[in-house]
């Protein structure tokens, strides 16, 4: 973990900020708190205390204002993560198309339990709920990128494939 | 008949350049150019367009409640935040044409008067956004958006939202609220978003496939869109068909087509995969009560059942359902109706935002007694508790989720209260693999 001092965006980050916070009314920065989240998320990996302090600075907003809106919503990571963090779809659609079956595989596959990490930090397992794309399931994400149709074969290649 | 979906498969219909080849922003051009405001409003009025995104309210009637005080802006939200299992249009439609979306809200905003407007996109759409983004910044480039459109004098700022991962946020007061940047929670209503919006500011929140269709709507004309459909379900429809079918995907129907065509037809789901039966469909999305196959097919009059909003919920709750988002889940006869009643009602629990505590604590509730029958452990009186428990939550809490979780839970038990009481019966069959509950005499049991 960085220290404190260590928790700044780099340069052209900051630059998209100060871009995004100008979406909104003046005075109203702090609708910029969820995108700025994405970015913080997508730099540091997740959102420890000292990340959402740092949010919170840039929104000139107080950081409790940022701790319960990132706990509130289900992306933001409030503990760390593996490199790859691969979230399945439980809910209903998934499940008829056989989507129990290949978490399971998943899951052994990996040697872990949802919400659990690889000993090597390199995957870490997380059920979500649906994720829109119920007409190609069972479905899960790693990232910003959507696996579809899995089948046991294809998360073997997922795997195979990360693991490199 | 397509509206939304014509040019859907034209290679690069994601770039402004192909898709204008394909006839796109002609809309902007008629409506900028040559109608004022008031007129797109009466055409979109004259259409009958309902609200795509779930609740069927007539587009034009809520665009007619924007208050509009001088120097206060206003603002058009584009609702993407779609989360209602079995739904996944909206995504299809951004992902493959995100032109047709931002056409339709250049209109939309001009109509109301709107110089800023915000497409919220649920945030683990985030490719979609960038999609999303690159074709925004091309319409800025064209003179599309920005100032002066097209020389009209018309302003438009135009801006993606990402989203947390919260389907409370499809509701429209918790989408602004947390386009405010703040929890999903959803507000009191009055005052409604009409009249205080965004930053307290009137606005106007609508579905991704209704602002789409806004822009067929100026170029052809409310009536020619009216003539489409059947009575107060007018235009096409994007039906989400997933599950056990021949040929799951997004679907443009004119509304009024039969369900039995839908689901059997090889121009929609090809019927249902080879070698199994249908059992049932959750037509609208995982909120709207599931009925069994020959419920889904006739009414109780013996009438075939169309795809509209109105012949879907014929019977009421006893015997109908609703078109909803047109999620449209499709079982067979391996499926196991406690488990599928399971997931929806874990999903609601784990979406319920808790403000309200019938629906915080209801769907807690729910969850535990559907898992405990699910799991071998059910007893006699939870079938009773559970009908209970929906019947408290619903029409208790401020927005509409508290309903969304009560009806599937409601309807799996008034259609499949066998499947319930063979898992409570005999757990040590229900709980084996593969093993799913027959029902005698049963269409998909022979």
């Amino acid at each position: 973990m960085e220290g404190k001092n260590q928790i700044v965006f780099p340069a052209e980050t900051l630059e998209l900020v100060a871009k995004i916070i100008k979406r909104y009314p003046e005075g109203k920065q702090k609708s910029a708190l969820l995108p700025i989240l994405h970015l913080a998320q997508a730099q540091w990996s997740w959102c420890s205390p000292e990340v959402m302090d740092y949010v919170a600075s840039l929104l000139h907003i107080s950081s409790v204002e940022v701790y319960e809106v990132a706990s509130f919503y289900t992306m933001f990571h409030l503990e760390p993560v593996g490199e790859h963090v691969i979230e399945y779809c439980r809910t209903g659609p998934c499940c008829l198309m056989g989507g129990v079956e290949v978490y399971d595989h998943l899951k052994q596959r990996l040697g872990i339990e949802t919400g659990e990490t690889t000993k090597d930090g390199k995957f870490t397992i997380k059920e979500v709920e649906c994720l829109a794309a119920c007409g190609w399931g069972p479905v899960f994400q790693i990232r910003e990128k959507y696996y579809m149709q899995l089948s046991k074969e294809k998360v073997d290649e997922i795997i195979d494939e990360l693991s490199k | 008949m397509k509206i939304l979906t014509e040019h859907i498969d034209v290679p690069q219909i994601e770039t402004l350049a192909v898709y204008k080849k394909n006839g796109g922003y002609k809309a902007v051009e008629k409506a900028l150019k040559k109608m004022t405001p008031d007129e797109v409003t009466e055409e979109v009025k004259k259409s009958g367009l309902r609200g795509r995104g779930g609740a069927g309210f007539p587009v034009g009637m809520k665009w007619s409640f924007l208050a509009k005080p001088e120097g206060v802006p206003r603002y058009l939200v584009c609702n993407a935040d779609e989360s209602e299992p079995g739904t996944f249009k909206d995504h299809y439609l951004m992902w493959k044409s995100p032109h047709t979306l931002i056409e339709g809200m250049i209109v939309s905003s001009y109509a109301l008067g709107a110089n800023t407007s915000y497409i919220y996109v649920r945030g683990e759409l985030m490719y979609v956004i960038n999609i999303l983004e690159k074709a925004i910044q091309e319409a800025y480039d064209q003179g599309l958006l920005g100032k002066n459109i097209l020389g009209s004098g018309y302003d438009l700022d135009l801006f993606v939202q990402p989203g947390g991962g919260a389907y409370i946020c499809g509701e429209e007061t918790a989408l602004l609220e947390s386009l405010e940047g703040k929890r999903g929670n959803p507000r009191n209503k009055p005052p409604f978003p009409a009249v205080k919006g965004v930053w307290q500011c009137p606005t106007v929140v609508n579905n991704v496939e209704s602002i789409a269709a806004t822009s067929w709507i100026v170029n052809n004309g409310g009536d020619a869109y009216a003539a489409i459909g059947v009575g107060r379900s007018t235009g096409t429809k994007l039906i989400s068909a997933s599950g056990h079918i021949k040929k799951p995907g997004v679907y443009e129907i004119p509304l009024g087509i039969t369900v039995e065509e839908f689901i059997y037809s090889d121009e929609w789901c090809g019927g249902i995969r080879d070698g199994h039966k249908l059992k049932a469909v959750v037509a609208g999305g995982s909120s709207v009560p599931i009925l069994p196959a020959e419920m889904i097919l006739t009414t109780a009059t013996g009438e075939k059942r169309l795809m509209t909003y109105e012949s879907l919920s014929d019977g009421g709750f006893a015997t109908g359902t609703m078109l909803g988002s047109g999620g449209f889940i499709v079982m067979d006869e391996t499926t196991c109706i406690v488990h599928n009643t399971l997931t929806f009602a874990r999903f609601y629990h784990h979406e319920s935002c808790g403000q309200c505590s019938p629906c915080r604590e209801g769907t807690g509730w729910m969850d535990k007694v559907i898992h405990r029958i699910e799991h071998g452990k059910g007893r006699k009186e939870d079938i009773d508790l559970l009908v209970d428990v929906a019947k408290k939550i619903e029409g208790n809490t401020i927005c509409p989720l508290g309903d969304a979780a009560a009806w599937p839970v409601a309807a799996a038990i008034r259609h499949f209260r066998d499947e319930f009481e063979w898992h409570i019966e005999h757990p040590e069959l229900a709980t084996k693999e593969g093993a799913v509950f027959m029902r005698p005499g049963a269409s998909w049991a022979q």
